[in-house]
């Protein structure tokens, strides 16, 4: 009866969730607009153009490489897309267009590929990708375009006027000469993506909402910067210096969009909250004792390599080895 | 009070329309194939050779090993052939093939357990060993053993209603349909075990059944009903128990280990009708449904129909089926050939025109930690799966491969598409294969050193 029929046989489950990489990674980048409208309201559309020039890099090379490799395509699972939107977002507006091309040949073909590409690199690509372009070309990108009044959001030139960041006043112990509604929305100088902290709270949220990441490295991160800066400040309005602290510098997009890549982050609960904590420590710790005026990028690379011991030492409990049920088994046992 | 599993997924529950319609009895076949082995533990061996005439409900096979349960003739007619045939799990088992002669000729055995011997407690243990009663949610774990094996340990008893993988409604509809009878067979299994109180836990998308049920005053013979949170794997032992108690059964342990004995509703069910009908193992309700299905809905199957015979009295495929699964989408086992017989846990048949696997062709991890956050064993399947990959047993022995439930969970969420519950699979044999290798190999150094 059955000759004919040609079944399927393969290993349960049978079926699986709709959520997949690209799905993933498509509400990453849907996450990481809101961003990008406030550079180009910020900056003007030259904010767009360099995360476009830096998108096609990435993408370009990610295609180029598997290609020339002979291994299949991986274009599609869009993660190339997102290594080019942040390192784009860790530079000023006004940089150079070459910049992020290097920045992301070295992201993608060093960083990521040569490892095996995705879920392979043990750094964030974009952050090494920054760090690549910090190493190489300091002056390019250390002066960061101040803000655009209105009328010149068609700004496309790279001699915008430049001015001090405020992470520059906070490095130097003072509170920065701008209000802290600017601060909040981002009207303040800075790397293209970083400035708007409503904007990334905004994709925050809309990440936690699509359960693509949790809180917890995001909130040991920032809780930890808060408390820290907190109760150490420098001048005498400890509140204010704090808020400085958490709106001012890469901190939000370092914390929500780069702190919970996943590759590069635990994936234990606690491990999570580890690796945040440890972030916000090392923050801290640049910000204040070292010579960059940013600490978040370096933070996190160095957290990135401590991943996998994290893990290792923070293996869930066993079910069933618990000391309390263990103990509720013997008092059965003894009945 | 209810406690927590950890972890656990929320697949689309798909329960509809075969969860409205009332069960369908099916026409037996013109031909039974019965396995001698229809549970776990040894195999039976049969009782009766080619050319006997046997009657419904006829014991046809049994062994004497404690760990094992009697097979019964399905139907009534003449036994035209005992041979090795395929089963669902894909091995060959021998079994005995019964031409129907469409008479249903009861056995003189089928009758109501004498009344006045319910009370005995062995009695009770003895006539489920007897009626061939094992663990009808799947695991086919010969119920009367459990029973007999948790004598003294056992204090809760738990009833498990869960029915927590999509699709299948074949417990559902029992508890609506005969909630008497599976409330009789509680008390019965109560009896046995020697507890005054059970719980019936159920998870709360069965409302209706949870309604049903509590009308008919089970608190009053010692029955809890529990409305448990819809979330799979709610119904696997391990965490149905840690949920009704808060207790975990300690790795490679029982039940009985935290004095729990967990029985599928559907158990209780047959214990009722083995007790007050005489009706051994024969038949059970199984949920027929899937995309390629006509006419989704819940038959009464007699054991060892060939599901070839199922699908065509169920009004046929409504397109080519792709896969065919015996059981649930998230544990149920692939069939590749129609001609092999339901069995006692068979508790659903699924057939599906597409392949909803979405099996891609690079699966890589993106180490999102989702199957840490799913997995109901508090394992961590992206590290098993490394190491299960590379061989490394020292790293399967560290991250607890053998703790895995073959859930399913892990896989299922994994957006990556790596096929971990199978690898974990493979895992588990190669751990086997490896510990059955050394063992030939010391107990061959030592017949070289007694020499």
């Amino acid at each position: 009866m059955s000759e004919n029929r040609k079944l399927t046989v393969s290993s349960s489950p049978h079926i699986r969730s709709a959520q997949d990489t690209r799905s993933i990674m498509l509400d990453v980048i849907i996450a990481l607009c809101p961003a990008l409208l406030a550079a180009v309201y910020v900056f003007g559309l030259r904010a767009l153009l360099l995360t476009c020039v830096s998108v096609a890099a990435s993408v370009f090379f990610e295609w180029a490489y598997r290609k020339l490799m002979k291994k299949p395509s991986s274009v599609g699972d869009l993660s190339a897309v997102i290594t080019g939107m942040l390192l784009a977002y860790c530079l000023p507006a006004n940089t150079p267009y070459w910049i992020p091309v290097f920045g992301a040949l070295f992201a993608i073909v060093i960083v990521k590929q040569l490892y095996g590409g995705i879920g392979k690199n043990f750094l964030n690509p974009a952050l090494a990708g920054r760090a690549f372009i910090m190493a190489s070309w300091p002056a390019f990108v250390a002066a960061s375009q101040a803000p655009l009044s209105y009328d010149n959001i068609f700004n496309f030139g790279a001699d915008a006027v430049t001015a001090a960041t405020p992470m520059s006043f906070l490095h130097t112990g003072s509170l920065p000469n701008v209000g802290i509604l600017d601060m909040f929305i981002g009207k303040i100088g800075g790397s293209l993506g970083e400035v708007s902290s409503l904007a990334l709270l905004v994709g925050g949220a809309y990440l936690v909402i699509r359960k693509v990441i949790s809180c917890r490295i995001p909130l040991s991160y920032l809780l930890t910067v808060a408390v820290l800066t907190f109760i150490f400040p420098k001048g005498n309005n400890s509140f204010l210096w704090m808020l400085y602290n958490l709106l001012g510098g890469g901190l939000m997009l370092g914390a929500i969009f780069m702190a919970t890549d996943y590759t590069t982050s635990p994936v234990t609960p606690r491990g999570q909250i580890i690796f945040g904590i440890g972030c916000g420590l090392l923050t801290v710790f640049i910000r204040y004792f070292g010579s960059y005026v940013e600490g978040v990028s370096y933070a996190i690379l160095i957290m990135n390599v401590c991943v996998w011991l994290i893990d290792k030492f923070t293996l869930p409990r066993r079910f069933g080895v618990d000391k309390k049920a263990a103990g509720k088994s013997k008092e059965v046992a003894a009945q | 009070m209810l406690f927590k599993f950890h972890g656990g997924v929320h697949p689309d529950e798909k329960k509809s329309p075969a969860d409205k319609i009332e069960t369908t009895p099916l026409n037996p076949p013109p031909q039974v194939v019965i396995p001698m082995s229809l549970h776990i533990g040894a195999p039976c061996r049969p009782i009766v050779k080619v050319g006997d005439t046997v009657k419904l409900g006829q014991k046809i096979g049994d062994t004497e090993a404690p760990v094992s349960a009697p097979v019964h003739a399905s139907v009534s007619g003449k036994v035209v052939a005992v041979e090795p045939r395929l089963t669902p799990a894909g091995t060959m088992v021998t079994s005995v093939v019964i031409e129907n002669d469409g008479l249903d000729t009861p056995c003189e055995t089928m009758v109501p357990y004498p009344e006045d011997r319910l009370s005995d407690q062995d009695a009770i243990a003895a006539l489920i060993r007897e009626a061939g009663i094992v663990g009808m949610g799947g695991a086919t774990f010969p119920t009367a053993f459990k029973i007999t094996s948790g004598k003294g340990k056992v204090d809760t008893l738990i009833i498990n209603g869960a029915e927590c993988e999509p699709y299948i409604t074949s417990d559902y509809r029992t508890m609506l349909e005969h909630p008497d009878e599976v409330l009789g067979g509680i008390r019965l299994l109560m009896k046995a075990c020697g507890v005054s109180q059970a719980f019936f836990a159920i998870e709360d998308n069965k409302a209706d059944a949870i309604r049903l049920l509590n009308s008919k005053n089970p608190k009053d013979s010692g029955i809890n009903i529990l409305s448990l949170k819809t979330r799979y794997p709610q119904g696997a032992e391990k965490q149905l128990i840690k949920t009704v108690t808060g207790r975990e059964v300690p790795p490679g342990g029982l039940p009985a280990a935290v004095g729990c004995a967990v029985f599928n509703c559907f158990t209780a069910y047959s214990v009722y009708r083995a007790a007050y009908e005489g009706r051994p193992a024969i038949e059970r309700v199984v949920t027929v449904a899937g995309s390629a299905i006509e006419r989704p809905r819940n038959y009464l199957v007699r054991v060892g129909t060939p599901l070839e015979y199922v699908f065509q009295q169920a009004g046929g495929f409504r397109k080519e089926p792709h896969k065919v699964i015996m059981g649930g989408p998230m544990m149920g086992v692939a069939v590749y050939d129609l001609s092999v017989p339901v069995i006692k846990a068979t508790n659903a048949l699924l057939a599906f025109c597409e392949d909803e696997t979405k099996t891609v062709e690079n699966p890589a991890c993106i180490r999102c930690g989702k199957c840490v956050q799913v997995c109901p064993m508090n394992l961590m399947p992206l590290y098993l799966y490394l190491y299960e990959q590379k061989d490394d047993f020292a790293g399967m022995e560290k991250y607890r491969l053998t703790d895995c439930i073959e859930c399913g969970a892990c896989s299922y969420i994994c957006p990556g598409r790596l096929h971990l519950t199978h690898s974990f699979r493979a895992g588990k044999a190669k751990i086997a294969a490896r510990a059955a290798a050394e063992k030939a190999r010391k107990e061959a150094a030592k017949g070289t050193a007694a020499v």
